[in-house]
């Protein structure tokens, strides 16, 4: 047996919306190469949770939080932390897909451009490899010069990815990424998602507890900003050791 | 049909002939000064309109191209100052004007937004003109700039915050510092916005006469240096319509004609300018 190394852990994080509490003391650790679904109600805090991954909070006006989120075993709060370099390395897709009001090959090129990851002349094979990658390339290869906007709302949403993926993350953050799209565009998705565990620790934010068990290899549990359940899926879908859990996902409340 | 559902229709007609006759009555004020400025300003309309500079008063022919180029220098420079200012403290405002500074900032500019041109125009003599000795082409730009800086601070505020917040998490999500999103993400996707707010906003000062008078002042000769006394349409027109001659009012009728198609010029294209950035995308 593989032992997993977490990539990420949470320590006690708790996070505050000006007085109002959002996340208590958080613990978890978040396996490498492998799929994480954060499943609960609305309001729950999964979604605060995952945004914390990569600092998004930080504009957030009156945010603040305890504890501490280890990415690689070094702390993100950490001074001297560079926040545009952690975002580079904890790519994040939102909820509604939002490409730029720019050409599909510009979307995908405006994370190695501004990263200097690569010179000029590579960004080309970069935005390639991302649109593979998406498992959009056939799709647009012949339409890379139109606006992104063009595209459907499945294929805004590959573009999104693979606009995430060209700066080559460690950790990919998902903020309900299907939410917006039709049965079949979620399964290309979901597809998306197996492949892409090869290479990356992807965490997931779902309200489709279907698509967790689907997906995803490792589930918590969110509740009232508690993370109350965290295992493998088949343990927290098959014999939840809370009984919270099990009302969750039995369908009693949510 | 119900005497209730009669007399609901009855007032939903009359109101609907209400608004069409109020709009109409406003197109119709546009048409009027329109028509009277062709009528009475196309005839003298010709060549030497626009190339020759005015005659001494009482003599026939001249034109007013000293006003035409003097008009684009000024209200060129007035761009080039209060253009980057406006939009500028625009782009402050809506990205990052949440505070107390972003409070004053968003007041003073709603007040000078509503202050008369005159006083500015005063403004800019008492600052400029004063200490300097002199009238100047550039002291008129300043005080069109002055005018401008409001208007196009808040028109680039209004722009900025229609574009979407999930652009801009999107840029941050992949790692871009913050004055690079709002530049690269959020100015690019308001650009269409902004250069309409920009060309309506220089469209309003080009026609302003009273900043003018105590700075540009007027010239009868063709000048290009904006350290002196400088004509613009506007002051041509105040000048020739209030004077005794029947040559200068032919001269500000067709002055009058010319300022104003400058006007809508820019403003069609300001028009176009938002209907290539709104139709291209979806």
């Amino acid at each position: 047996m593989i032992t997993m190394t977490a990539a990420l852990e949470s320590h006690s994080y708790s996070f505050w919306y000006g007085p109002t509490q959002a996340l208590h003391e958080v613990s978890c650790a978040i396996p490498r190469q492998a799929i994480t679904a954060l499943i609960g109600p609305s309001g729950c805090g999964k979604t605060t949770f995952l945004r914390s991954i990569n600092r998004m909070h930080d504009l957030t006006p009156g945010a603040r939080h305890s504890g501490d989120i280890l990415l690689d075993s070094g702390s993100i709060f950490a001074p001297g932390t560079d926040v545009v370099d952690l975002r580079r390395r904890v790519g994040m897709v939102f909820q509604r897909p939002n490409p730029f009001p720019k050409s599909v090959y510009d979307n995908v090129a405006y994370g190695p451009r501004l990263n200097a990851l690569s010179a000029e002349h590579e960004v080309p094979d970069r935005v390639e490899r991302a649109l593979r990658q998406a498992a959009l390339w056939d799709e647009v290869k012949d339409r890379l010069r139109e606006p992104g906007t063009a595209l459907s709302g499945g294929q805004q949403q590959r573009l999104c990815i693979a606009r995430a993926l060209a700066n080559e993350p460690e950790v990919l953050l998902m903020d309900e990424p299907c939410s917006a799209l039709d049965p079949v565009a979620t399964q290309r998705i979901e597809e998306l998602l197996v492949e892409l565990k090869q290479a990356y620790t992807i965490v997931l934010v779902t309200h489709n507890m279907q698509q967790a068990a689907r997906v995803a290899d490792f589930t918590g549990f969110f509740y009232l900003g508690r993370l109350v359940e965290f295992g493998e899926t088949e343990q927290v879908f098959t014999r939840p050791t809370d009984e919270r859990t099990e009302a969750y996902i039995t369908g009693r409340f949510g | 049909m119900s005497a209730r559902a009669f007399r609901r229709q009855l007032v939903s007609r009359a109101m609907t002939a209400l608004v069409v006759v109020l709009s109409l009555i406003a197109v119709l004020a546009l048409v009027v000064i329109l028509g009277d400025l062709v009528v009475k300003g196309a005839s003298s309309i010709d060549w030497a309109f626009f190339t020759k500079s005015p005659v001494p008063a009482g003599q026939a022919g001249g034109g007013v191209a000293n006003a035409i180029v003097g008009t684009a220098i000024v209200v060129g420079m007035a761009a080039l100052i209060g253009v980057p200012i406006g939009v500028g403290g625009g782009m402050y405002l809506a990205e990052y004007g949440s505070g107390r500074l972003g409070f004053l900032v968003r007041f003073i500019a709603d007040v000078l937004n509503g202050t008369p041109s005159i006083v500015v125009g005063v403004v800019a003599w008492t600052f400029i003109v004063k200490p300097t000795h002199r009238f100047s082409a550039l002291a008129g730009s300043i005080a069109l700039a002055i005018l401008m800086i409001p208007m196009l601070a808040r028109t680039t505020e209004e722009m900025v915050r229609l574009v979407p917040n999930s652009l801009r998490e999107a840029a941050l999500a992949l790692g871009y510092a913050r004055w690079r999103t709002s530049i690269k993400v959020v100015a690019r996707t308001a650009l269409g916005g902004i250069v309409t707010g920009c060309l309506v906003g220089i469209a309003r000062v080009a026609g302003e006469t009273a900043p003018l008078l105590f700075t540009a002042l007027g010239n009868l000769n063709f000048t290009l240096s904006v350290t002196q006394p400088m004509q613009t349409l506007s002051l041509q027109i105040y000048v020739y319509a209030t004077g005794p001659f029947d040559e200068w009012h032919r001269l500000a009728w067709a002055s009058a004609l010319v300022l104003m198609g400058l006007v809508l010029v820019i403003s069609l294209t300001a028009r176009w300018v938002t209907r290539q950035r709104y139709g291209r995308v979806r």
